[in-house]
């Protein structure tokens, strides 16, 4: 009973002193993202048909002048360097097979536009939903003969990054009429909505019932994904989905399921419509 | 670990007598030498400490880096040019490997 | 609630004991940038004016604070900055950059992001081809996340 009503305590202590900075602070920031002056991105849109919230808005909003400037300026942006770095690894041959990602689909540039924004995606063989990684991975065991990636191994964020980055400006949009798409959305929803951890927080408890509003020091989103692989500034480098899914599950300090497990797929199937109709802004820069 | 990869940003052309800025990143972790890793084992220091930026052979700008400049060092300066030539930007590493890109100016 | 004359004893002892380490560590850490900043000026401690610091005022990482610096000065062959010391004064070490400007620069101006351990004062200290120097400093303050993530 003790461990219960401290809990109870430690959140409303959380979200009560955000809510009273909040009123100081505000919600998301009335700016608009133009990266280098020339690419115009889709950071605020309608939401989309069955989404609990009118609008959906981009984290960029979310965070301060000096973290929105680092995005604005493609060359300011670190994240850029591993899209750099991702180039370079999709023309590099690895694998018995003596193949390169270029050696099937050529210029990366012309082949990955819009790709990124189309994920994940119905895949027909595996009977489950597949995200940029595991399409990566199959790719290489299949194709290349290489080994799979470790989960969010330098070389596999830098890839990903890489191949995100060519639907850049691009709205987020997925298929889920393709096989049981529909199931896993259902899935993640659940996932998205169920209490978890010593917290007994949901993603929506944060990212939908008080996204704008501050938990501690730190400004609430609403948790969309158009920008991952993220540039994130608490660990100087690119920062994968998973990565983060996992992350923010432990702060609740509950169990977090395996990278690529179903139910984090489901998460992330669910979590991106959540998101349709945002421009790829990969690689975002967040705190 | 890729090698540290640099990026410079400076622009094609520029009028005599004109002040250009220049922007320059390059991949590198600046491990600080005050973490410890997952065993508890201090994590040694190596970070890029010089920086030096050359116009015709003539240096234009120079920096000393300690630890707390950030991770993918970011710098921002500029340069007074009077003729066409070249930029040449040198990274200095702790274990003394230095990394170097060269960028041409044309001067109207 | 009431105390022993031995608990209030202990806490007086303990609360002095804080204030004065306390007061210590503060007294040490502004020792070793002042120090800094008078063996870069060589000894005298600089003015204000002519140098000004740009810092955000709240940092939403401390890894990753975008700071910049520009001088006031002509940037001639005899009449230009030298150099531009920064210090984070609570940081475990205060030194983080110094920028060597000449007149081939064209403007004694950088811009770098340096990591901030806390909340604390950076400071940038100008020293000029005639050996003057001036200073500048700004109170940053840094923010730390929601649940720790």
């Amino acid at each position: 009973m003790a461990k219960i009503y401290k809990t109870g305590v430690l959140l409303a202590g959380l979200l009560t002193a955000g809510m009273s900075s909040a009123a100081l602070a505000g919600g998301p920031v009335d700016e608009k993202l133009v990266i280098d002056d020339e690419l115009e991105i889709i950071t605020r849109t309608a939401a989309p048909e069955g989404h609990p919230l009118d609008e959906v808005i981009s984290g960029w909003h979310y965070r301060t002048e000096e973290t929105r400037a680092l995005e604005a300026d493609s060359f300011q942006n670190p994240g850029m360097l591993y899209v750099e770095r991702g180039e370079e690894i999709w023309n590099t041959v690895e694998g018995d097979a003596g193949k390169s990602c270029a050696s099937c689909h050529g210029d990366g540039e012309e082949f990955l536009k819009g790709i990124g924004a189309n994920y994940p995606k119905w895949n027909a063989d595996a009977n489950k939903p597949f995200n940029l990684e595991l399409q990566v991975d199959q790719c290489r065991e299949e194709n290349m003969q290489a080994k799979p990636y470790k989960f969010d191994a330098a070389d596999q964020k830098a890839l990903v990054t890489y191949i995100k980055h060519q639907s850049i400006g691009m709205p987020v949009e997925i298929d889920l009429s393709q096989g049981e798409m529909q199931e896993w959305w259902k899935k993640g929803e659940e996932t998205y909505y169920t209490r978890t951890g010593q917290l007994n927080l949901a993603c929506a408890t944060c990212h939908e019932d008080y996204n704008g509003n501050y938990i501690r020091a730190d400004h609430l989103s609403q948790g969309n994904v158009n920008g991952f692989p993220t540039y994130r500034l608490k660990q100087s480098a690119m920062v994968s989905l998973h990565n983060r899914f996992r992350g923010c599950i432990r702060d609740t300090r509950a169990e977090f399921p395996a990278a690529f497990s179903d139910e984090l797929m489901a998460l992330e199937v669910y979590v991106t419509w959540r998101g349709t109709g945002l421009s790829v802004e990969t690689p975002a820069v967040r705190q | 670990m890729a090698a540290p990869k640099p990026r410079v940003k400076v622009p094609k052309k520029a009028s005599k007598g004109e002040v250009v800025t220049l922007k320059t990143l390059i991949s590198h972790p600046m491990e600080s030498g005050q973490r410890k890793d997952k065993q508890g084992n201090p994590i040694p220091r190596k970070i890029i400490n010089k920086f030096t930026c050359e116009y015709n052979g003539q240096v234009v700008f120079s920096c000393d880096m300690d630890p707390a400049v950030s991770a993918n060092p970011y710098l921002e300066f500029t340069a007074k040019v009077e003729d066409s030539g070249t930029f040449k930007f040198t990274w200095v590493d702790d274990d003394g490997s230095a990394y170097t890109t060269e960028k041409k100016l044309a001067v109207e | 609630m009431s105390l022993t004359r031995r608990e209030a004893l202990g806490l007086t002892a303990g609360a002095a004991a804080f204030i004065t380490f306390g007061g210590q560590l503060a007294h040490a850490a502004a020792a070793e940038t002042e120090e800094a900043i008078k063996a870069f000026s060589g000894g005298a401690m600089p003015e204000s004016g002519k140098i000004s610091l740009e810092a955000p005022e709240i940092a939403e990482n401390g890894n990753t604070v975008p700071v910049s610096v520009s001088v006031d000065s002509p940037m001639t062959a005899d009449n230009y900055v030298e150099s531009v010391l920064i210090l984070a004064e609570g940081n475990p070490s205060p030194a983080v950059a110094t920028f060597h400007f000449t007149a081939m620069s064209g403007e004694a101006a950088a811009k770098t992001r340096i990591r901030l351990a806390k909340t604390q004062n950076v400071i940038a200290v100008a020293k000029m081809s005639d050996g003057t120097t001036f200073m500048d400093k700004k109170e940053v303050k840094v923010t730390i996340g929601g649940c720790g993530g």
